[in-house]
């Protein structure tokens, strides 16, 4: 479980804080307004983008070639953000994604990362045992797919593009869109069509 | 900036270990050092995160996307056709 | 089970975990909570400092992979960031340590 912050910690922050809005360093409204923009970002974007790409092949190209700049043409500004890759699957390749060395997660279409990504458990395992992993959850990957699991260690963030499930002939951009979980774009669970 | 490998190109990751010298930031995980792979796509260039750890100035280095045969590294289940996908700067890489 | 496929007998880095023995059994526990209120503020605080020209994320992580081991182990996440950054701003000489204690 991801532990509450010690009392002692709230405190330090506090103290941080203030010495830093004393030198004019930050101020309150800024810290305010950087926070309520991080909590905009979320998982609908990268479903968006994803339910787009199951029904548009010239979206779909544009995406796999530039994901940031697919973002983008959904309105959602990338300045400053690290460049966004796609990686598509296939009926034979599943991608997942990991960053064993910290914590890089593509936040711009995903939101804040979950804590069982930044867990030394998810990170440590993943990248040895990822089929053990995946099952452990509930989604476990056929013997003759190639899993290919990404670390994500440098400069690029990544989301999985995955295959559209059987069964959603004729559904629309939204429909599509809610079986796109967040664990759907990180790789550890595959789509799934409600019961 | 031109990069020295291409996509297909076989690549070796040096196996260096600056953590042992002192310190250091590097962004090349251990699992990787004297493996080889294939260069899977070049990703562009980015300033080296080794200097910008240290608020040192910083050239920039080409990024390649690099794919590994899972199984040779961790060989628990040797059976699966997995890989291990991962981006490598060039200083890393040598050819294999 | 001894790492004994491991062709080295280099020890990586702290937080360099990739595939290492320690947490080979672990289960990865599933965890819904969203950052807490303190961990939001740290997070904010980071990128207002980094896009401020402050700091980058690069010495960030530096700044939590100095960490000795026993804290880096015990503290949570947001803790380490927390803790990089204060190292990075008396480093740089925004703050001084006993404006923090």
């Amino acid at each position: 479980m991801s532990n509450p912050a010690r009392a002692e910690s709230l405190e330090q922050l506090e103290r941080l804080v203030a010495a830093l809005m004393t030198k004019g360093v930050v101020s309150e409204a800024e810290l305010a307004a950087q926070q309520a923009s991080t909590d905009r970002a979320s998982p609908e974007i990268g479903a968006r983008m994803v339910a787009r790409a199951w029904l548009d092949p010239a979206w779909r190209a544009m995406m796999l070639k530039n994901g940031t700049e697919a973002v983008e043409a959904l309105g959602v500004s990338m300045a400053g953000a690290p460049p966004l890759g796609v990686l598509e699957d296939t009926a034979r390749r599943h991608h997942v994604i990991v960053c064993t060395l910290c914590s890089c997660y593509p936040r711009a279409v995903l939101g804040y990362p979950p804590h069982w990504y930044k867990s030394f458990s998810y990170r440590s395992r993943v990248v040895r045992e990822p089929r053990m992993v995946m099952a452990e959850w509930g989604s476990p990957v056929p013997d003759d797919i190639e899993l290919r699991v990404v670390d994500s260690t440098a400069d690029y963030r990544w989301m999985v593009l995955p295959m559209r499930p059987a069964g959603t002939e004729g559904w629309s951009e939204d429909q599509l869109a809610a079986l796109i979980t967040r664990d759907v774009l990180v790789g550890v669970a595959l789509p799934k069509l409600p019961a | 900036m031109t990069p020295r490998f291409s996509a297909g190109t076989r690549v070796l990751v040096k196996n260096d270990w600056p953590e042992e010298r002192g310190p250091c930031h590097i962004r090349t995980p251990h699992y990787l050092r004297g493996r080889s792979g294939q260069v899977e796509r070049v990703l562009g260039a980015f300033r080296n995160p080794e200097d910008l750890a240290f608020a040192r100035p910083a050239e920039t280095r080409v990024l390649y996307h690099v794919l590994f045969d899972q199984p040779g590294i961790f060989p628990t289940d040797g059976h699966t056709p997995d890989k291990l996908l991962v981006e490598v700067f060039e200083h890393w890489l040598e050819a294999a | 089970m001894s790492d004994t496929e491991h062709p080295t007998e280099h020890t990586p880095a702290i937080h360099d975990i990739g595939g290492i023995q320690r947490f080979h059994c672990t289960p990865v526990e599933y965890d819904e909570e969203p950052p807490d209120a303190f961990g939001k503020r740290v997070d904010a605080l980071r990128q207002l400092l980094a896009r401020k020209g402050y700091m980058t994320v690069d010495e960030l992580r530096r700044g939590i992979e100095s960490i000795p081991e026993p804290e880096y182990f015990a503290l949570t996440y947001y803790e380490r960031w927390l803790r990089s950054i204060e190292l990075l701003m008396v480093e740089k000489g925004v703050v001084t340590k006993e404006e923090l204690t």
